[in-house]
């Protein structure tokens, strides 16, 4: 896709969680490695939002930090605005650094992320310090309180340091800081799970305006899928470091072709839910450390059968899907054994 | 109400002396609990609602304390109880269940170890009887191959596993009423709705009462008998939780409904309210809520609504929708 701005290519990425080199010579252990990132292929186009859900520890997070940098790929590349910015062929690191600083991320804790003991001013203004050191003082002061201004705080609270200000208005200001480089992709991890309902839907509504105004790319991650729901354009299911669901947001979470998601989407207590009973689903994510073989949803999936036990399903488009459309990675939907299944789940 | 019930709480009010003045977390709150009923209580953080738990179960930490109104269980006044009646009462008629699984539990102590030790508290049992009792409820949660598990330490266990233990644990000695204070906050969603199935199934078959403290309205909705919404330290709606959810008569309410994404409804915006809680050592005149009303008149800014019934529910406002 041409007009993709962000693209993963086989992403994996692994951690060494080894117990110490002695321990493990002399209780004959291996070494333990954990794919917290198993083979993601993605591409992101301007100006969308791809949302990413997923339960805790199916490696949304580390996907992320990944892409923005953090974390190196194992194998693999991203690529962002046609440079490659991690992994196989990456170019210079002059190349990388300028193509990063296109790309900001905003995480989900507004208290632990910002600096105590620095003001908001400064806080906003450490990136365009730190990747424009050149830039006039004047420039930078009233580039921060355009910023903070366009967060809904006013020029004024420059002063501030973060104590004085609510969780919600924090979070305001790690947009701004994000802002200040005036990048054009944004990664946000879990950016309203920390906040209450109403401050999360300022913060929700905030960066809808700025994504329509600015012409910003999000990747937005989640555990929480009502809010990937209202935010987002197209939606990614992870499960154990893989995605096994993307599709069009209308499509995902009114016709969810994988079991996974169809477990994810029944399992979410919603508001139009009241006095509804319903069969709760079974089971726990298995140990990422050893994951069951095959598909690694099928000790948990009512469908799985012996293919699934055996081959690990890969992401395949559906029928009649142009390429880079939904896509799901199942066997039991491949194979058509799921539809007619569905009636009979539902009752 | 015609029998008397389960929980009354009345007129309840709980302080927090400060340099800077006492500080008033919970306000003239009023309600009541019937047996095998769930009543949720929601509000966002700050509102209140985790220490009108904790008065009820007497786990408010010094210097905090209750300066007014009273608690009644089964017709007993329960908040003016000594330290040692109250800790007998706890556990044996009111069990209590918190966000974080893992704090709830020694590490240091098998399951099976912690739970024996709870039931033969409160009920006058042999160490064999109370194994087997153990190993009946965590059989009753929902906890697979319960005997093999009766020995393992809690960090052997996944975090819904263990949310089910200290559930087993607040049913050791069968509690009239459980306060569970978010107790689905920590877990993922699929988690989540086992637990929050589990907490429906107690109600129904046990009679328990369930005082649902949570700022999920997803979970209350498919949860709670009642609601009961509180802001800055008082209840502003109270009512049946259909009625709550889908004809709101606060303002506040109305707002915070409209504010919750969901996955069944497609909006391009979601509802704002503007501000946020004020701080209890500035809480406004009149209706606290007034500052961030879009309803708001004069009345609002300087005389102080009381719950007053409206339509379905009871709700604290000059201008309710109904």
């Amino acid at each position: 896709m041409s007009d993709a701005l962000v693209t993963l290519e086989d992403v994996v990425r692994t951690f060494d969680v080894s117990p110490p080199w002695l321990d493990r010579v002399l209780e004959r252990q291996p070494r333990a490695l954990l794919r917290a990132v198993d083979g993601v292929t993605l591409s992101i186009a301007r100006g969308e939002t791809l949302g990413l859900v997923g339960e805790s520890g199916c490696g949304k997070s580390t996907l992320a930090r990944v892409i923005v940098g953090l974390y190196a790929p194992t194998e693999g590349r991203v690529i962002f605005d046609g440079v490659v910015i991690g992994g196989d062929g990456a170019g210079a690191a002059a190349a990388q650094r300028a193509a990063r600083r296109g790309m900001q991320m905003i995480f989900q804790d507004p208290y632990a992320s910002l600096n105590p003991r620095w003001r908001v001013a400064d806080i906003v203004a450490e990136p365009v310090r730190a990747l424009a050191p050149d830039t006039p003082r004047e420039a930078i002061d009233a580039r921060v309180a355009a910023l903070l201004a366009q967060v809904g705080l006013a020029p004024a609270d420059g002063v501030k340091y973060p104590h004085q200000f609510s969780g919600g208005q924090r979070q305001r200001i790690s947009i701004a800081r994000a802002l200040s480089t005036q990048p054009r992709f944004l990664i946000c991890d879990e950016p309203t799970s920390a906040l209450d309902v109403s401050v999360q839907a300022q913060v929700l509504n905030l960066m809808r305006d700025l994504q329509q105004r600015m012409g910003l790319t999000y990747l937005f991650i989640s555990h929480n899928l009502a809010v990937v729901h209202h935010i987002a354009d197209r939606v990614g299911v992870m499960y154990l470091g893989r995605i096994v669901e993307i599709a069009p947001k209308q499509r995902l979470f009114a016709r969810p072709r994988h079991p996974y998601t169809r477990m994810l989407l029944d399992a979410v207590p919603d508001l139009a839910m009241t006095g509804v009973s319903r069969v709760a689903v079974a089971g726990d994510v298995p140990n990422p450390l050893a994951p069951p073989p095959g598909c690694t949803f099928h000790p948990r999936c009512p469908w799985a059968n012996d293919r699934c036990r055996h081959e690990v399903p890969l992401l395949m488009p559906l029928a009649g899907e142009r390429p880079g459309g939904a896509a799901v990675a199942c066997h039991a939907v491949e194979e058509g054994r799921l539809d007619g299944a569905r009636a009979a789940s539902a009752t | 109400m015609h029998a008397e019930p389960l929980l009354a709480v009345d007129r309840l009010r709980v302080e927090f002396p400060t340099r800077h003045g006492t500080l008033i977390a919970v306000h003239d709150v009023s309600f009541d609990i019937a047996e095998g009923e769930v009543l949720g209580v929601v509000g966002e953080s700050g509102a209140g609602k985790s220490i009108t738990g904790a008065a009820v179960i007497g786990l408010i930490d010094p210097p905090g304390r209750i300066a007014g109104g009273e608690i009644r269980l089964s017709g007993r006044r329960i908040d003016n109880l000594p330290y040692d009646a109250m800790r007998k009462l706890r556990g044996r008629e009111i069990g209590a269940v918190f966000q974080d699984p893992l704090t709830s539990l020694n590490p240091l102590y098998t399951i099976g170890r912690q739970l024996t030790e709870t039931i033969r508290t409160h009920l006058p049992m042999t160490a064999g009887a109370a194994q087997a009792r153990a190993v009946s409820l965590l059989e009753e949660v929902g906890i697979t191959a319960a005997a093999r598990r009766f020995d393992q330490y809690p960090h052997q266990f996944s975090g819904g596993m263990r949310q089910r233990v200290v559930i087993a644990l607040a049913l050791a000695a069968q509690p009239k009423l459980i306060i569970a204070d978010e107790p689905t906050t920590a877990l993922d969603v699929s988690i989540q709705a086992q637990i929050i199935e589990l907490i429906k199934r107690l109600a129904r078959d046990h009679g328990t009462a369930v005082m649902l403290v949570t700022h999920d309205m997803g979970v209350i909705a498919e949860t709670a008998d009642r609601v009961a919404v509180m802001y800055a330290g008082r209840i502003v709606e109270l009512g049946p939780v259909a009625d709550v959810i889908h004809r709101p008569a606060h303002p506040y309410t109305a707002g915070l409904m409209g504010s919750i994404p969901s996955i069944k409804a497609e909006r391009d915006r979601l509802t704002q309210i503007d501000g946020a809680m004020p701080r209890l050592r500035a809480v406004p005149s009149g209706c606290a809520f007034h500052p961030r009303c879009p309803l708001a008149i004069e009345r609002c800014r300087v005389e102080r609504p009381n719950l007053e019934d409206v339509g379905a529910t009871r709700a604290a406002c000059w201008r309710p929708a109904r």
